[in-house]
């Protein structure tokens, strides 16, 4: 268990450093210059080739590229993460503003996933093919096809239109205005969480059915359990790993996905502010949250490894 | 099955003609067992159909701006309305499959292949060569599809081609992963080791004994992807950082609905309509080549597996 935990943290540590790299490699193959992004094109052409290079040296764009990279890393050990070209407030700063409200999203998104996904998956397993599981069946493979940020659009529509209603597009936190807060998150956690809960029913089914032909659950109904013990205290437990991966993996479409429908419920989240930046060509901004956003979903993915190892005693004793 | 063993004269002529009959055949069986399948297979030809033949389906010109028709509901000029500048939204929704598909066809092509062709020598070789591999896919797997297509498209701008490459980088490691546990099994089949005692180089027995091993899989693959790849390229579009306007594509439009204060309802509802119904179709088709290549995975050995009595 000590060796798996160990080397799962290494793998983790090389990934991590891979991905700040190729991030930087990425953001500084970038053809245009970020210069003419800042001044304008006008600008720019004005500009006289030592101002030029005074500004490249003051943005520390002008130095070798290896130690652009360790400055980056440097500041991010030190928690400095620079400042937006445009905007003058810092990487830090939109973080603690702006990050909250996403992750509250991400948590929503995550608990209406399984509340939703993994009833569903246990009645259509109970009785495959009849009328509920058909149904739950076709709302699944819907909620699969159909866009989040396009749902998410059709939703502030239909309140508008109808309602006159359109949620505060202001940073209101938890802890100030709860009501207020909960208007911002819930459509955004509802749209993304719909989708992930598709793929969750359709998982525990699959995995469901298949634990529900093993031996053990054979044995379970020979000694005379009523079937619904045999599917929730035998079958389920087993039938779980398999979903919890999933959820895990799931959540790189709900990071990325929440980018979009966060533009599209208009919610002033992480994601619109990473936008932005990739619009505004801010590569400071650009390249510390898609480092941040891949940390989190590296993170996830150990947490997701060490509670399969956890749940399962196979790999627990081994 | 017997008709297609059974019909093999020596007629080349003949011999085509049974070709083309068993692959009737087995369309019909296919069909049969997966209706929706086949019901998805059906719509998503139709929609490449129609994205091809786009300027003759088109009623109107979609780059054109009628000022005396801006911002028209549905009615009999324009069956689906105009836009702020007065162009044909239906016309846009058509040309827009053209883009999406096109793009998605493409980038799903690409990436998949790559991965692919990399999983394959990954499998076969081992190895450092693997090992390296395998850390690389996981960086890539590291990022949100989405955002890493946005950063990549962002470095290399926003064309057609660019978009195409970001999305293809976003499909490699799925390819990678997939194609690379089929390798490392099938190396360890006799008749890969009998290429190899027999003298064969790694690269011919990788194209003539490997490679026809991966191309179930492949397709499967493929079509499981290309849902993705249009959610992902509309999703760009939508963003603002996808193939530029003018031209038109469904997550474009999307945007441009958005910019109005009070957005037309026809504009945010018909692009996000096709993109649902495409990516719904694709699915399907999906799930039914994968229910009938991998029959691991088909409900049939499901329920097999789950006993009659379940049935």
């Amino acid at each position: 268990m000590k060796k798996y935990l160990v080397r799962r943290a290494v793998y983790a540590a090389v990934t991590l450093l891979g991905v700040s790299i190729s991030i930087f490699v990425i953001l500084r193959v970038l053809p245009g210059d970020p210069l003419v992004a800042i001044l304008g094109v006008e600008g720019h052409a004005r500009m006289m080739p030592a101002d030029r290079a005074r500004i490249m040296a003051d943005l520390g764009l002008s130095d070798p590229l290896p130690l652009q990279y360790v400055r980056w890393m440097r500041d991010i050990a030190a928690g400095q993460l620079g400042k937006s070209f445009f905007r003058g407030d810092t990487v830090a700063e939109m973080i603690q503003h702006r990050g909250p409200i996403s992750a509250e999203i991400a948590v929503l998104c995550l608990m209406i996933s399984w509340l939703a996904g993994l009833p569903v998956g246990i009645l259509s397993a109970f009785k495959p093919n009849s009328v509920p599981d058909g149904l739950a069946r076709a709302m699944s493979v819907l909620f699969i096809a159909i866009p989040g940020f396009w749902l998410g659009m059709l939703i502030v529509l239909a309140l508008l239109f109808w309602f006159g209603y359109k949620s505060p597009i202001t940073i209101v936190q938890l802890w100030q205005n709860p009501w207020q807060n909960l208007q911002i998150v819930l459509g955004p956690g509802i749209v993304l969480g719909l989708a992930q809960a598709a793929y969750i029913a359709r998982m525990s089914r699959s995995c469901l059915l298949e634990v529900i032909g093993e031996d053990f659950v054979r044995t379970a109904r020979a000694k005379g359990l009523k079937e619904g013990l045999v599917v929730l205290r035998h079958a389920l437990p087993n039938a779980l790993l398999p979903v919890i991966t999933i959820s895990g993996v799931l959540l790189g479409f709900v990071l990325g996905g929440s980018v979009a429908v966060e533009q599209a419920f208009g919610v002033p989240g992480l994601g619109r502010a990473l936008v932005t930046a990739v619009i505004e060509r801010d590569i400071v901004v650009v390249q510390n949250l898609v480092l941040l956003y891949a940390v989190i979903f590296i993170g996830v993915n150990v947490l997701v490894d060490l509670s399969y190892a956890w749940l399962d005693p196979r790999i627990r004793f081994s | 099955m017997s008709t297609v063993t059974a019909a093999q004269p020596p007629l080349a002529s003949v011999r085509r003609e049974s070709l083309l009959r068993a692959v009737a055949i087995e369309l019909a069986r296919f069909s049969r067992r997966n209706t929706l399948a086949a019901i998805g297979g059906f719509v998503g030809l139709l929609i490449i159909v129609v994205a091809l033949a786009a300027p003759l389906l088109a009623p109107r010109d979609p780059l054109k701006a009628d000022f005396r028709r801006m911002n028209k509901p549905p009615d009999a000029q324009n069956l689906l309305g105009t836009d702020q500048v007065g162009r044909d939204t239906l016309s846009r929704v058509i040309y827009g499959a053209r883009t999406s598909l096109f793009v998605a066809f493409s980038a799903v092509i690409l990436g998949t292949t790559v991965g692919s062709l990399w999983g394959v020598a990954c499998g076969y070789l081992r190895g450092r060569f693997d090992l390296v591999s395998q850390r690389i896919m996981e960086i890539l797997q590291a990022f949100p599809d989405l955002i890493l297509a946005m950063a990549i498209s962002m470095a290399i701008g926003t064309g057609l081609s660019a978009v195409i490459f970001a999305i293809a980088i976003t499909r490699i490691p799925f390819g990678g992963r997939v194609i690379r546990s089929v390798a490392l099994s099938v190396r360890e089949m006799p008749y890969v080791e009998a290429g190899r005692a027999s003298g064969g180089s790694a690269l011919r027995i990788m194209a003539l004994h490997v490679l026809p091993q991966c191309i179930a899989p492949y397709l499967v693959l493929a079509t499981t992807h290309l849902g993705v790849a249009i959610v992902i390229e509309a999703a760009l579009g939508f963003l603002g950082v996808g193939v530029p306007p003018p031209t038109p594509t469904w997550g474009n439009m999307l945007a441009d609905s958005i910019t109005a204060l009070v957005p037309p309802w026809w504009l945010a509802f018909f692009p996000g309509l096709a993109i649902t119904v495409t990516v719904l179709a694709f699915n399907l088709l999906g799930d039914g080549i994968r229910d009938t290549l991998d029959p691991r995975l088909s409900p049939a050995f499901l329920r097999m597996m789950a006993g009659g009595r379940r049935g």
